[in-house]
């Protein structure tokens, strides 16, 4: 009866989770021949390291670093803003909540459709701010990826925000209140308090938001496009996976590749658990 | 209290009560601020868009690029497909979620924890990883470019299995022997008691699987291999964006209509996808 129930979701992550995840290491010791149709040549390990010391591989690896750097910080330095201005008991305070999380459920082609247009040269705003940069923005190697990165952060800020909220509302007000009769400022209570109270939902949301980092890719795809990405510095490494998978048809090198990201992904996950774990134990 | 006192205070608190309504409006207007534009351009004429100050207000609104978006541009057909995708991924991922949770919560069997562990263990394992062989799986079945293959990858999901057993777990014992007593077998018990009990949890599932699905970028693009009649919503966009001045209202009036059934979800749903959102986070 039990193995019944149980049969349809493992069949699923038997076929389309497992099975990919194990031939993924199966793959990375075949080489692509040079010419099509000709079957894949057994390697072993040889075409790891030129892989993952190519050029390309490592600018991607940079790029993704640099976006993350990006995207992170700031992301959660406004989602954390804007939680702590809308904690407050203030009377339509639901209407600004529901605002704030809005941008939780835009797609990445809705925003990439949105900014694309709000940083196109002609149309737009920047013209009239006098802001014209040539080449425009998504074509410059220097902005490129700042402006990918701002798309991102509007996108994730939604969920931001709603991560700390939760993470504020546990923060029991009673000791907030003992703090400010005791004579503590706004400004002291928030370093001294809140934050330390907050940082496992911070460090939470560090780890969500740098996963979601290294996954974005849409956006590039939309605005920037395969042909651009790399000139552009904006290869980043999901984008180089699917180029290399679907350009270059080269099934080993995306394995390879797509594994280095397991590896980034699963490093991020173990360090959520572990300070989690020790949020634990503080707690007792 | 004196009455002096009282008198200094009321101002004061009033003052901040405006300064953090101030506060709040301007972060609201930042954040709509680029969606509030995007609906004003998709309503200009092409001559107006590129005027210079650009017009905050249509003042003289133009429908007929929704009606393009809409039909020459593919919208109708990206929507329908993604709806389509979407309500499979979502009855398919409660469904499966369902069953297996139903077995942790209430089933004693062997390996029970071991299979639990799978279950979660699939969490870590990201699409970017999965989706080189998927592609060849779909292919070698025959299910390249077609509903089966932009959805059953998807039918089973950990979080949910995770998510539900939680709240079947909450469901008392004493309700399960009395449901024994009562004659109930396990599918009854299952569709009678322990279903609805868990209604809040399964629309957070519901919920949070819809705006999955819905929003999914990689997998639509890889295995339609882009600019077929299955494009979803988001690849349909792509092929949308004009690089031509008079393309680009049709583009962002495309962008308004994919942002509509999210927008009506967020309203009506909005507590059950801020549950399923921090799952993770309170724990």
């Amino acid at each position: 009866m039990a193995y019944l129930l149980l049969l349809p979701a493992m069949v699923i992550f038997g076929v389309f989770s497992f099975y990919p995840f194990f031939r993924n290491f199966k793959l990375m010791l075949y080489e692509t021949p040079p010419v099509p149709g000709l079957p894949s040549r057994y390697v072993g390990l040889h075409q790891i390291i030129p892989t993952i010391t190519s050029t390309q591989f490592t600018q991607s690896l940079v790029t993704t670093f640099v976006f993350v750097i990006l995207v992170v910080p700031i992301s959660l330095i406004l989602g954390l803003a804007l939680a702590v201005a809308a904690h407050r008991r203030l009377k339509g305070v639901g209407v600004y909540r529901m605002i704030f999380s809005s941008t939780v459920v835009s797609s990445v082609a809705v925003a990439s459709v949105i900014f694309g247009t709000l940083l196109n040269p002609v149309v737009g705003l920047l013209p009239w701010l006098g802001i014209n940069p040539t080449p425009p923005a998504l074509e410059s190697t220097t902005w490129a990826l700042p402006a990918v990165a701002v798309i991102t952060i509007w996108q994730f800020l939604g969920l931001s925000f709603i991560i700390m909220s939760a993470g504020l509302s546990s923060v029991p007000d009673e000791l907030l209140e003992a703090a400010r009769i005791d004579g503590a400022s706004a400004w002291t209570r928030f370093w001294r308090m809140t934050v330390p109270l907050l940082s496992p939902t911070i460090f939470f949301a560090v780890i969500v938001s740098t996963i979601y980092a290294f996954q974005a890719f849409g956006a590039i795809d939309i605005l920037i496009g395969s042909q651009n990405a790399v000139r552009l510095h904006t290869n980043v490494l999901i984008y180089n996976i699917v180029n290399t998978l679907q350009i270059e048809n080269n099934p080993g090198a995306a394995a390879i590749m797509a594994t280095v990201l397991f590896l980034i992904m699963l490093g991020l996950t173990i360090l959520q658990m572990r300070l989690l774990e020790r949020r634990v134990s503080y707690a007792r | 209290m004196p009455a002096d006192d009282h008198g200094r205070r009321r101002p004061r608190r009033r003052l901040r009560t405006i300064g953090s309504y101030a506060l709040l409006t301007a972060f609201a207007i930042i954040i709509l601020f680029p969606i509030y534009v995007t609906i004003v351009n998709s309503l200009l004429p092409p001559d107006q868009l590129v005027r210079q100050p650009p017009p905050l207000v249509p003042t003289n609104p133009q429908w007929h690029d929704y009606t393009t978006a809409w039909t020459s541009g593919g919208m109708s057909k990206y929507m329908a497909t993604s709806a389509i995708m979407t309500a499979i991924i979502v009855i398919g991922q409660v469904v499966t979620s369902i069953l297996a949770a139903y077995a942790f919560a209430f089933l004693r069997f062997p390996f029970k924890r071991t299979l639990f562990v799978i279950c979660l263990a699939t969490l870590m394992i990201p699409l970017e990883v999965t989706f080189i062989t998927n592609l060849d799986t779909i292919t070698s079945l025959h299910w390249f470019n077609s509903y089966a293959g932009l959805s059953i990858p998807f039918l089973a999901t950990g979080f949910g299995i995770f998510l539900l057993r939680q709240a079947f777990l909450q469901i008392p014992r004493d309700l399960q022997e009395a449901a024994q007593l009562d004659g109930y077998g396990h599918l009854r018990f299952m569709t009678r008691v322990a279903v609805p009990l868990a209604r809040p949890s399964l629309a957070a599932l519901g919920v949070f699987s819809f705006l999955g699905a819905w929003n999914q970028y990689l997998w639509p693009l890889v295995s339609t291999g882009g600019t077929t009649p299955l494009d979803t919503v988001q690849i349909g966009l792509k092929e949308l964006i004009g690089t031509q001045v008079t393309q680009i209202p049709v583009s962002l009036a495309g962008a308004v209509i994919a942002f509509v059934p999210l927008v009506i979800l967020l309203l009506i749903f909005q507590k059950q996808l801020v549950r399923s959102l921090t799952a993770g986070a309170v724990k």
